[in-house]
């Protein structure tokens, strides 16, 4: 151990604690650093992590229904939704009252849709109600529970109005339950009827095919790095250049070639039946489904996968190899007990790297996939672009967070990060 | 440990011929015998074929022509692990993922040894090269002079009669280089192993070696223990490469009672020892050690080839004086004498009388 174990702060000359003086002697040096990575600080906030903020937030956000149906939403607060029996005249009054409101600022359909994800059918109800609500007179026209009957008889069903009651809090933990296949009824959480459920099939199998990707990325790319880092410059930088290639060439055209290659009229195909090794009749299914997937992604993202494991080959001298052999191990002992082990931390970047990308990928799924092979985030996609549900899809992309987070906190206990490296 | 079979050689080199490219040879018909036991430095610039005779005997490039035997058998078709051969590398080459004990333990584990033999060998080694101490670290702990020591018991611990060293002292400091030196030929009598080590360090060369291999242009200039090989170098690339010479180029005038006359290029005729020239009419370089010139009146012998010179620099360096002089038109001519109480100190411009014997003066090829 080092002498520095007085328990007095060290000091400068002009007896000011020595760590003070070396701050302020390094603080114009900070600044200047501060100032110059300032306009990247800035991008990354706006462009990165407010998103993401606000996607977090989206996902329990939950106040249309209150600020919309005020009144509705503080009558229903003396409602028991459990006894079964429709909310007495006042609901129905504040109800009337809220939806011409509504409809004259002509945010009923908002509220509508927002409800017609729990139950379908509000939406019309909604729109309905709003077109004839608007021509009321709310001193005159009571009572309104009938008047709401007559109009449509959704609103002499219990559950529209639990459905009302359950969603009319601020905050919601609904959108969650919705992305892993339960929704929230009167009674709590329950799941959804089976014929709903898919979301969690799809977490699974993208998780799934996204460990197979990175299992298949890691055959293959294990043996190119290992070329790359020990084949001589010239020969080197050539399968560099093969290995980049595919980083020159669009994704969607990569994605089509597979298209072409894989189909069950396509060229792989078309040469088996040929050779005579698959029937006609039973050509194989290697597109729309899992495999095309795995496949096309495999190539997408190999390189992914041997760029950081060649940099950290490329730092592990022959000579190892050379002494262990020296030392009296075959091939196969020295390679697993002196080569492998250096070439994990490179293995740990590579399969981090492939598995968070394909976890996330969209594309590629997209195109091949079909209905077997689409990952959560076509999922997300889809609520995003077409039902317009971006509270779910906030919900979906806050869990697939998470899982990213506790997957990589899981392998820097089992690995530890410090065996990441993506060279030098 | 070693069976006897004196006389036979135990590491032969046979018309061994080594080419990269199929278009030159980077080494050209070695032969090299070694008996048991014995410590031999190859010797040479980089690119002079050491390193490559070298990994030819570990097993690690391939002769492209020629034998090279071990105790007799050809070893050419041997994979380098069954050849049986300790190396210690230049970078050492300790593996960073596991600890110094695993490090030494590995050459037996891969021999299939019971547990208990391993770890007394590894004790045992550690202990030889007074590590007993850090069997539990990792080689990234240690200082540069302790993980050559490392790296030594680990090429030794599976008992090899023969252990390879590749430029093992380069990456340490002078003063540690020396220690070691001394340690690794201590090491190597103590236990009776035969030594290849490869080094372009002349001094290293010098002081450890039994025998010493001048490398050059794929060939070996000189095989000759290191006195034989400082005093009597066979040719001029060997009495350049191995310390300091003074060199002056002429013609042999005439050879006679062992001695060669030779006229040297600025008109003067001085009497050397002829080595390798044959007649008179060869043109030669003769050579002549800076420490056996002398320019005090009463050290110069009776006998010697005297010359006029005059002082260019006198530097002083503590226990020897070397100076640099203008001899026969040559402006590099250095002498070194040693600091002695009745020593002169020249100074420049100074003219002088140099004088040495006749026989440390040779005749060499051009």
């Amino acid at each position: 151990m080092s002498a520095s174990t007085n328990t007095e702060p060290m000091l400068s000359a002009d007896g000011k604690p020595l760590k003070q003086s070396l701050a302020r002697a390094l603080r114009r040096q900070k600044i200047r650093a501060l100032l110059l990575i300032a306009p990247l600080l800035a991008f990354i906030f706006i462009a990165f992590i407010l998103p993401i903020i606000s996607m977090l937030f989206r996902s329990v956000e939950n106040d249309i229904v209150a600020t919309t149906l005020p009144q509705t939403v503080a009558a229903l607060q003396t409602w028991d939704s459990s006894t079964g029996e429709l909310p007495d005249e006042p609901v129905y009054a504040a109800f009337a009252s809220d939806i011409q409101k509504a409809a004259k600022a002509k945010i009923h359909t908002k509220v509508g849709l927002r409800l017609n994800y729990e139950q379908s059918g509000i939406a019309s109800l909604f729109k309905k109600t709003a077109r004839k609500a608007k021509k009321w007179d709310m001193e005159a026209d009571g009572p309104f529970k009938e008047k709401l009957i007559d109009i449509h008889k959704g609103w002499s069903n219990v559950e529209t109005w639990q459905t009302l009651k359950v969603h009319s809090s601020n905050y919601t933990s609904g959108y969650f339950l919705n992305a892993i296949d339960m929704h929230k009824t009167a009674s709590g959480p329950e799941f959804q009827p089976e014929n709903k459920q898919i979301l969690l099939t799809l977490f699974g199998r993208t998780l799934i095919m996204s460990l197979a990707i990175m299992g298949s990325c890691l055959l293959l790319g294990y043996p190119v790095a290992w070329l790359l880092a020990n084949l001589p410059m010239r020969h080197a930088n050539l399968l560099m250049i093969l290995v980049l290639l595919p980083f020159w060439t669009s994704l969607l055209v990569r994605t089509s070639a597979w298209k072409v290659m894989l189909q069950q009229q396509g060229v792989i195909n078309d040469v088996l039946v040929n050779l005579g090794l698959v029937a006609d009749s039973a050509r194989l299914v290697m597109i729309n489904n899992e495999t095309g997937t795995i496949v096309a992604m495999t190539h997408i993202l190999l390189p992914f996968m041997i760029l950081p494991m060649y940099s950290v080959m490329q730092t592990i001298p022959p000579s190892y190899l050379r002494a262990a052999k020296s030392l009296g191990a075959t091939n196969t002992t020295a390679f697993w007990r002196v080569y492998f082990p250096q070439s994990v931390p490179g293995i740990g970047a590579g399969s981090i790297l492939v598995f968070i990308l394909a976890i996330g990928y969209y594309i590629t799924p997209e195109i091949v996939g079909g209905t077997k092979g689409v990952f959560i985030s076509n999922r997300i996609a889809y609520h995003i672009l077409r039902s317009l549900n971006w509270g779910l899809a906030a919900a979906l992309g806050t869990i697939l967070l998470v899982a990213v987070l506790i997957l990589y906190w899981a392998y820097d206990k089992m690995v530890g990060i410090d065996n990441v490296k993506l060279g030098g | 440990m070693a069976k006897d079979t004196a006389g036979d050689a135990f590491v032969q080199f046979d018309r061994v011929q080594k080419s990269y490219d199929g278009e030159t040879l980077v080494v050209k018909d070695l032969n090299l015998e070694m008996p048991r036991g014995e410590f031999l430095t190859m010797l040479g610039p980089s690119g002079s074929g050491k390193t490559t005779c070298l990994m030819m005997l570990a097993g690690f490039e391939t002769a492209t022509h020629g034998d090279i035997l071990l105790d007799g058998v050809s070893i050419n078709n041997i994979p380098p692990h069954k050849r049986g051969i300790g190396m210690v590398f230049q970078n050492y080459a300790l593996f960073p993922h596991m600890t110094i004990a695993e490090n030494l333990s590995f050459p037996l584990e891969v021999r299939k040894m019971g547990k208990s033999d391993r770890e007394e060998k590894v004790k045992r080694a550690l202990d030889m090269v007074e590590m007993g101490a850090f069997g539990g670290r990792r080689p990234a702990q240690l200082s540069g002079g302790q993980q050559q020591r490392i790296a030594l018991a680990r090429a030794l611990v599976f008992e090899p009669e023969l252990v390879l060293m590749d430029e093992p002292l380069g990456a340490l400091d002078k003063q540690l280089r020396e220690k070691m030196q001394f340690e690794i030929t201590d090491l190597a009598h103590r236990l009776g192993i035969t030594v290849v080590y490869v080094t372009h360090d002349q001094t290293e060369a010098l002081t450890m070696s039994d025998r010493v291999a001048v490398f050059d242009d794929g060939r070996i200039q000189q095989l000759a223990k290191p006195d034989q090989l400082y005093e009597e170098p066979e040719n001029s690339f060997v009495a350049q490469f191995i310390g300091e010479n003074n060199t002056m180029e002429g013609i042999v005038k005439e050879i006679k009672d062992g001695l060669a006359m030779v006229e040297l290029d600025g008109g003067e005729v001085i009497a050397c020892k002829p080595v390798n020239v044959s007649k008179p009419g060869d043109r030669t370089r003769v050579s002549i050690r800076p420490e056996r010139v002398e320019y005090n009146k009463d050290r110069i012998h009776d006998n010697a080839q005297k010359l006029k010179a005059e002082v260019l620099e006198f530097i002083y360096m503590g226990d020897i004086f070397r100076t640099r002089l203008r001899v026969a038109g040559n402006d590099e001519f250095i002498v070194k004498t040693r600091n002695a109480p009745d020593q002169m100190r020249l100074k420049p411009g100074e003219q002088i009388e140099i004088g040495w014997l006749p026989e440390d003066c040779r005749a060499l090829d051009a």
